[in-house]
């Protein structure tokens, strides 16, 4: 049976990773790379777990969470899209600037010392029926609403970048910016909202991590998880449904190295994500096509 | 649909109508008083050299740059164009020479793209796909509207370049020198569909530097030289001689080719059947060029000459033959290895490839230099070495500014190509690989380098000039071949003349296979 | 940036600085502290006295060292975001090797040369997959710097924990395997020189030898240098490299010479200051020393005005953040930009 928790955990933990790549994958498919990613999951974690408190009522902080994320990607939106400042400089210094922001707040706001906060958490929802299935049933479909909206979301973005017309529009902001352009259409605007978007997942990343997973906020709560999401596009081809096998397998691979029980120091185990990463990377780098070919400009 | 005829300009007025039009670049008068004056179902060309404000002109029409002075009428109504938004509401339509078409993109996402969202912002593939297949017929133009653009050949990227300025309802549609890429039948194509759409009441503005085409498809011809009118003339009353001496402005002062050295005595670089690494599988490949010779190779952009500069100069691994420089192999070496061996080059891409747009004169001058003793002592370089080095060079090669601490980048795109052949000379190479050596210079600029490039075979070099101006490679080459799709196919001695080359850039004289491909486009 | 005169690019400091001040004025005010309070004891505890200039010097070491690596790095093209991984690299190698080894200062000089082979280890994994394997450095050195830090908490959990097994931390390196002070009973270590000495030693290379000539026509165009018959791998390789073992040597320095300890979160985000550092001095070394001892005095003083003022000192962190945001601004258009196409 553990071997079972573990998987259901797995499908929980994957959630706020979907969340962040699928955002961050909007981003990059219109040509930016957000390396501050973990910056602008960590501030807005920091808003829900404010407005949750303020508040008490977990939507209203998970909004505060996503209007903080939209506010982070706009400013880094100012900076790489209207100000065309490089973007991982920009992304470097925002990382600082949430670090330094959500640290300073927290230390204004609940004292250095640092008392443990307790928050509500967004809890389990059975599906109907679903849920009654035996076995996939308690795993799939006795999760917080948060997990399945991560999962939807999966055919959710990739609809909307190959049938839309705003897909189209952000995928050439991304291969083909002066086309877009020339067809009269703003690339820096499309690229600015391909950004808030990104802002609005990080922030149900965010608020994920302190609203249903955590039940608390911590300093670098977030614990390189948005960096862990700039990989997982990478290494998922800059598609949606390889952000879901890639963000999957990471996190099985983990439960999978905590549960056979082999003496491994929890170190090694939270390796794991980042050495995956770098030799999915190796694998897979020789064929650069599958980025989007104005990326990072 | 949108195929249906364009309304017809009231009272005669001309589809198209600029005046007076003026644009300065900082010191640079790109425009000045210009005049352009197109009807409707008139092919009227735009003629120049490059650098003559041909390019300059059509972005004031296309909205991307906003002219000092000057009045655009279309249909007889004053327009404001202050971006590509507005020039495609006023009905103007821009055929780009380089193309710009989404690549990963299908042909019926390319036209999407441009023409806007449907009802509901979705995008349908089946519809779409059905909507871009009508809508081409429409114009008598066949498109296949699910095949990625990656895969399309030039020709066939360029319709889908047509469809889509039509689309928008063009009834001005511009084409920016649209057979620099073309192969002789693509571009027959091209004047039938033409043609067809000014027979159906569309204006054609025509850019091109080539005086027989605009010849053969256009009414009439405005000349531009240097931002200035050189007149309007039809066709029909003008000849080759004439338009060149308006393009042009003085009659060239002629290349000396100097004493032929006695060729054929030592063949210094061999390529033996030489496999290039490229996406689409290619013929290997022989040739040679002897000492004291120029070999031109010929061809249409895009047909595998990228591909045989970069295998030559080391960028580009070779999958199979032999490179060989004064009987040495050097197939696997690099380019540092290369150099050692007696190459130079002269890549396309001057600024990408050829120098380093940060760095001073001098700096760029050593880039291979500095590695010689006289330049270093023990780990450290001698700056005093790098500047007399530049000194002399600068001199030599007559570079403007003569002032080697300026960062290259600052200098004009002529001077930077003197002071890369300086580079690659100075270094005494025995063979030198040159590509499109003189795109983008002045008329000026480009004897003097051709010039140089005549004293150095003069001198015993074995020199590999791969350019696509046909007039350059006919003017300096004791031999010639001709690329066409990946292959090459050597011209015979006593055919090489204009028709012969221009014939084999189309195909002829290739193996049945690599010409099918190119007529079924 | 680089390039223009030395007094513009002075000026543009100053004011970049002067904007950052004010708006961290108006955040202090809005969280209900004095602004005036909080600079005054801002620079009191950074430049009030012998001891605070001490402790400044003390905060620069490390942000010199990482700042000359990232310097290093992006002056080749390649964006060494992992100078945090090869700091705490270059401490785990020093700590090791120090414990390891018979106390003296054979084991000092030992564990400073371990620790920049440490760095420069860490710096040479991602050049490795980005020369062999193609893959992006930027990824690399972050991926790594999370592994560093991972090997870092097992080791002081695990084999390099202090014999009480009480804390998280390795045992106390002996005394006389510590980098010794400059002057006797002082906390200035011999560490801080040897920065200044690296320092140098980075712009002769740059400026004079031939190797630097080449790192830099790689940095800037990597396409047109390897044509040229320089490739441009062998900069990245040495360029990260190098650059690691810089950080590394940071790192080292120290543990040897500072904390004496190996524990979790060792480095108060060393590296990713290097960013700032390297970029406000205009990836010049000698205005990356400048730039260091700015940063420096900001987390000494820092300190002081926690205590002083009741301002928590992450503040600074915000503060090289907002510091560097301005930076990339400014600089959108010169040589970064150029560094960028090597990409």
């Amino acid at each position: 049976m553990i071997v079972f928790e573990l998987a259901a955990a797995s499908i929980r933990m994957s959630a706020p990773l979907l969340y962040a790549s699928l955002g961050e994958l909007l981003g990059e498919k219109a040509g930016v790379v957000n390396i501050s990613l973990e910056g602008a999951m960590l501030v807005s974690a920091f808003a829900g777990t404010v407005a949750t408190l303020a508040c008490g009522n977990l939507w209203l902080g998970l909004a505060a969470s996503v209007a903080a994320g939209m506010l982070f990607l706009a400013a880094f939106a100012a900076l790489t899209v209207a100000l065309a400042c490089d973007q991982i400089l920009v992304g470097t210094a925002m990382n600082l600037v949430a670090f330094g922001l959500t640290g300073l707040l927290y230390r204004e706001r609940f004292g250095a010392s640092g008392a443990a906060l307790t928050l509500p958490i967004f809890p389990p929802v059975r599906v109907p029926l679903l849920a009654d299935l035996p076995f996939v049933g308690p795993l799939l479909f006795e999760h917080n609403l948060l997990v399945y909206g991560a999962f939807l979301l999966v055919p959710a973005v990739h609809l909307a970048l190959h049938a839309t017309w705003p897909g189209l529009a952000l995928r050439a902001a991304g291969e083909k910016p002066e086309t877009l352009e020339a067809a009269g259409y703003s690339v820096r605007r499309v690229r600015a909202a391909a950004l808030l978007a990104q802002g609005a997942l990080a922030g149900v990343a965010g608020a994920y991590l302190a609203l249903a997973h955590a039940g608390t906020f911590v300093e670098g709560l977030t614990a390189g998880r948005g960096f862990i999401a700039l990989a997982i596009v990478v290494s998922g081809r800059w598609t949606a449904i390889g952000v879901l096998g890639v963000s999957g397998t990471s996190v099985a691979a983990q439960f999978h190295l905590q549960a056979s029980d082999l003496g491994v120091p929890y170190q090694f185990v939270r390796m794991v994500p980042y050495i995956l990463t770098l030799v999915v990377l190796a694998q897979v780098s020789r064929a650069r096509s599958a980025a989007p070919a104005a990326l990072g400009r | 649909m949108e195929s249906t005829a364009p309304a017809s300009p009231p009272d005669g007025a001309p589809a198209l109508s600029m005046r007076g039009v003026s644009k300065r670049f900082g010191e640079l008068a790109a425009l000045a008083d210009v005049g352009l004056e197109v009807k409707s179902g008139e092919i009227h060309a735009l003629l120049g050299e490059n650098g003559a404000g041909k390019t300059t002109l059509m972005n004031v029409l296309y909205g991307l740059v906003k002219p000092d002075a000057g009045r655009i009428e279309i249909d007889g109504r004053p327009v404001a164009l202050d971006g590509p938004r507005a020039a495609r509401a006023a009905g103007i339509g821009m055929v780009h020479q380089h193309l710009a078409l989404v690549e990963p993109f299908t042909v019926a996402e390319n036209l999407v793209l441009d023409r806007g969202p449907a009802r509901g912002g979705l995008y349908r593939r089946a519809v779409e796909e059905a909507w871009a297949r009508e809508l081409a017929a429409g114009f008598g133009l066949a498109l296949e509207p699910d095949r990625r653009v990656a895969e399309l050949s030039l020709g066939e990227r360029q319709r889908v370049e047509i469809v889509k300025a039509l689309t928008s309802g063009a009834r001005i549609l511009v084409l920016d020198e649209p057979t620099t890429v073309l192969t002789p039948p693509e571009v027959r194509d091209l004047f039938v569909a033409l043609r067809e759409l000014a027979a159906r009441g569309r204006a054609v503005v025509f850019i091109s530097h080539k005086l027989s085409e605009v010849l053969d498809i256009c009414g009439r011809i405005t000349v531009l030289r240097q931002g200035v009118v050189q007149g309007t003339v039809a066709a029909a009353a003008t000849d080759e001689q004439d338009l060149a001496r308006r393009m042009v402005g003085h009659s060239l002062g002629g290349l000396s080719r100097g004493p032929r050295f006695p060729v054929g005595q030592a063949r210094l670089l061999e390529v033996v059947e030489l496999g290039v690494d490229s996406a689409a599988p290619r013929p290997a490949m022989n040739f040679h060029v002897s000492e004291g010779e120029i070999v031109g190779i010929a061809g249409v952009e895009g047909n595998g000459q990228l591909e045989i500069c970069e295998t030559l100069s080391g960028m580009r691994p070779a999958r199979s033959g032999t490179v060989r420089l004064g009987g040495r192999d050097l197939t696997r070496a690099s380019p540092l290895e290369r150099a050692r061996a007696g190459l130079g080059v002269i890549p396309e891409d001057r600024t990408q490839s050829g120098v380093v747009l940060e760095m001073s004169v001098a700096d760029n001058l050593a880039l291979r230099a500095h590695r010689r003793p006289a330049f270093r002592r023990g780990p450290f370089r001698l700056q005093s070495v790098f500047d007399a080095n530049a000194r002399e060079l600068v001199a030599k090669f007559e570079v403007r500014p003569p002032d080697p601490d300026r960062a290259i980048g600052t200098l004009s795109g002529g001077n930077q190509q003197k002071l890369l052949l300086a580079r690659e000379l100075s270094e005494r190479p025995t063979a030198l690989v040159a590509a499109n050596p003189t795109r983008g210079l002045d008329v000026a600029a480009t004897e003097a380098l051709q010039n140089r490039l005549l004293q150095a075979r003069a001198a015993g070099m074995a020199i590999l000039l791969v350019s696509t101006d046909l007039d350059e490679v006919l003017a300096l080459s004791d031999r010639i071949l001709v690329a066409f799709r990946g292959q090459l196919a050597e011209v015979p001695a006593e055919q090489l003349d204009r028709e012969t080359v221009g014939l084999m850039m189309g195909g002829v004289g290739f193996p049945a296979a690599a010409r099918e491909e190119a007529i079924r486009l | 940036m680089r390039g223009a005169p030395l007094s513009g690019r002075l000026r543009a400091a100053f004011v970049d600085v002067a904007v950052v001040v004010a708006g961290l004025a108006l955040l202090v005010a809005a969280c209900g502290h004095s602004p005036r309070e909080a600079f005054s004891s801002l620079l009191g505890g950074a430049f009030g006295s012998i001891g605070s200039i001490v402790i400044s010097l003390l905060k620069t070491g490390p942000l010199l060292w990482t700042g000359l690596g990232v310097t290093l790095a992006f002056r080749a093209g390649v964006w060494n975001i992992g100078a945090e991984g090869q700091f705490y690299a270059g401490a785990l190698g020093a700590a090791a090797t120090a414990l390891a080894l018979p106390p003296g200062p054979f084991a000092a000089l030992t564990a400073l040369a371990a620790g920049a082979l440490a760095g420069a280890l860490w710096g040479f994994l991602p050049a490795a997959l980005k020369v062999r394997w193609g893959v992006s450095e930027v990824l690399g050195t972050i991926m790594l710097n999370f592994v560093a830090l991972e090997l870092v908490s097992w080791a002081v959990h695990g084999p390099l924990q202090e014999s009480s097994r009480f804390y998280p931390q390795s045992e106390r390196i002996a005394e006389s395997s510590q980098l010794a002070p400059l002057l006797e009973g002082g906390r200035l270590h011999w560490g801080i020189p040897l920065a200044l000495l690296a320092a140098a030693a980075l712009h002769v290379f740059l400026t004079y030898t031939s190797a630097g000539f080449r790192l830099r026509a790689a940095g800037f165009n990597p396409r047109a240098a390897r044509l040229a018959g320089i490739a441009p791998e062998t900069s990245w390789l040495l360029a990260l490299c190098v650059g690691g073992g810089l950080a590394g040597a940071g790192g080292a320095s120290e543990l040897l010479g500072v904390t004496h300890r190996l524990y979790e979160r060792f480095s108060a985000g060393y590296g990713y200051t290097a960013i700032a550092v390297a970029l406000l001095g205009g990836l010049e070394p000698a205005a990356v020393v400048l730039a260091a001892l700015f940063f420096g005095a900001l987390e000494a003083g820092s300190g002081t005005m926690q205590r002083v003022a009741g301002i928590p000192s992450v503040l600074v962190t915000l503060l090289q953040g907002a510091i560097l945001v301005l930076l990339v601004a400014r600089r959108s258009s010169s040589d970064v930009a150029a560094a960028r196409r090597a990409l």
